[in-house]
């Protein structure tokens, strides 16, 4: 099998360093640029590309209408939008403390989706 | 929600820059801190970032802006920090006299020793950049439609073109893709992407939604909502080029074109600005040219991580605090740091060598053109080079630091001037 070159931006930190991964398969060969996390990072990417995903669901009884979430990994890319509607279907009671599970082992990932922030019950 | 007249430091604004500077101050030694803010909650615009990507510097933790807002609040609480929220400062003095209103208050008068400036930064409207074509609904900051969809609960809009590659604009780009809208493209007038490169790989690459550098907005069409916008190239003069326009059917065009620190009460109260930075001159301690007027975060200057604002209130805060304690602000004299080649604007204008004596000095910069090379940023008094460091690049998009350090001290005390200059290298 010929082997493949291709360019992969790192996401890891601000820098944003452009890494040339050269793979024969799934074995890879060589890794220009970056530094060792950017090379942990550029593996996962082309085998099991992920990404932290933070979105909002509904929430009754606080401040606003909506309580923002994440998930407590990075989560496999191809899956978001499945991952999207099911946070469609999630409505929340104030009060909801920072960190809180929504959803628990989501999809079946091991991933939790937490509450990003507190919000209190109020007198509407 | 009580508050006392007299402060120690009285910090205006609750963003990270606002929250941090209450906290420094508290630790430090101040004993009445209050935070005032507009808002009904305290938090600031971090409360509406709800992406990740905060807290990599403060906490080593990937946070979303809530999360990373949460922690500051929690510790202010716990501190003792006084909130006087859902309230509008009118007018700050020279003297420390704060106005302010508020519906449950009415008008409050609050004096403060020291006073942090700590308001943040606005973003560039549809009239400060001239955007030509008829006046209908659907022309929106990339930030108004992110507090809609993330706190609010409303969408703009179901079609999009954004206007702008800076940072709420892809990440906009992505947010409204997540609930279901199409987002056309981003249109950037410069040649390089003005935001992170990062959020260009998980906003835009990852959603294949298109960038297109060097083009610009050149009419917007619709009567009552935007039916469409049309888009053109421009030349290296940022003149449209003729033969290149396209019109793209959208209802919305959300700017994303830059944010501008938001200094009317600074400017009321006789605090100098600088016309590059559009924010106040500040020394080492981030203290304005009135003595006791302190000023931290984005309303200096717009940084690109919430890290460094946090960093700047800390500072603020802290040097907020020695004052009250010794009623003195860093001594002896000051020394100019100007920006040279290839440099926009440093930040601290003006530094105290005495502070060196303790602590390390950090210079913040932008560039005014992107090296795609290796760089020195480079510290010099006179031909004499103080310090240097490399970087792999430099551009306008991605804030560059130096720190002068202790050891450097005595050559420091003997310039006259430092200047900043980011070279190839």
């Amino acid at each position: 099998m010929p082997t493949i070159t291709q360019k992969v931006i790192c996401t890891t930190c601000p820098k944003g360093c452009t890494l040339e991964v050269t793979r024969d398969g799934e074995t890879i060969i060589s890794i220009l640029n970056g530094c060792k996390r950017g090379h942990e990072y550029a593996k996962q990417e082309l085998t099991d590309p992920r990404r932290m995903v933070a979105s909002t669901v509904r929430i009754r009884g606080a401040v606003h209408p909506l309580m923002p979430v994440y998930t407590s990994a990075p989560f496999p890319k191809p899956r978001i939008p499945e991952l999207l509607k099911l946070l469609r279907s999630v409505e929340l009671s104030a009060p909801v403390k920072m960190d809180q599970p929504v959803l628990e082992n989501v999809l079946g990932t091991g991933i939790n989706v937490n509450a990003s922030r507190e919000m209190d019950e109020v007198n509407q | 929600m009580m508050h006392k007249e007299n402060y120690d430091v009285v910090v205006i604004g609750s963003g990270p820059g606002g929250l941090a500077a209450a906290i420094a101050a508290k630790k430090n030694g101040a004993e009445a801190v209050l935070i005032i803010d507009r808002d009904i909650e305290p938090g600031g615009i971090l409360l509406q970032c709800i992406h990740n990507g905060f807290g990599m510097e403060t906490f080593k933790q990937d946070l979303p802006g809530p999360a990373y807002a949460q922690r500051f609040i929690d510790e202010a609480t716990q501190v003792g920090v006084d909130f006087l929220l859902d309230t509008m400062v009118l007018e700050v003095t020279r003297d420390h006299h704060i106005f302010a209103t508020s519906k449950q208050h009415g008008f409050v008068e609050i004096n403060a020793k020291t006073v942090v400036l700590a308001m943040g930064c606005r973003e560039r409207s549809r009239a400060q950049i001239r955007l030509p074509g008829t006046r209908p609904a659907g022309v929106f900051t990339a930030g108004t439609a992110q507090r809609w969809v993330n706190v609010e609960g409303f969408m703009p809009g179901k079609r999009f073109v954004i206007l702008g590659s800076g940072d709420i604009g892809m990440i906009m780009a992505r947010r409204l893709t997540f609930e279901g809208a199409k987002v056309e493209r981003v249109l950037e007038v410069m040649p390089y992407l003005s935001g992170l490169t990062r959020n260009y790989v998980q906003c835009l690459m990852d959603f294949d939604i298109g960038l297109q550098l060097k083009h610009t907005v050149k009419n917007i069409i619709g009567k009552n909502r935007v039916e469409a916008i049309e888009a053109c190239a421009v030349d290296d003069k940022m003149q449209p080029i003729a033969g290149t326009e396209e019109i793209i059917p959208c209802d919305t065009l959300l700017l994303s074109v830059g944010l501008i620190p938001e200094n009317e009460l600074s400017r009321q109260a006789g605090v100098l600005i600088d016309p590059v930075t559009a924010g106040p001159f500040v020394d080492d301690g981030f203290q304005t040219n009135i003595p006791g007027v302190f000023s931290a975060g984005n309303v200096v200057h717009v940084y690109d991580l919430v890290d460094w604002v946090t960093e700047a209130g800390l500072t603020a805060g802290k040097s907020a605090a020695q004052l009250v304690r010794k009623g003195v602000g860093s001594d002896g004299p000051t020394i100019p740091v100007k920006a040279a080649d290839n440099v926009r604007y440093v930040v601290p204008q003006t530094l105290h060598p005495s502070t060196l004596e303790e602590n390390d000095i950090r210079l913040q910069m932008r560039v005014t053109r992107p090296i795609e090379k290796p760089v020195w940023v480079e510290v010099r008094s006179g031909d004499k080079l103080i310090t240097r460091r490399g970087e792999p690049y430099a551009r306008p998009g991605e804030m560059v630091t130096i720190a002068l350090k202790p050891a450097q001290v005595e050559e420091i005390k003997a310039a006259s001037e430092l200047r900043v200059a980011i070279v190839e290298r």
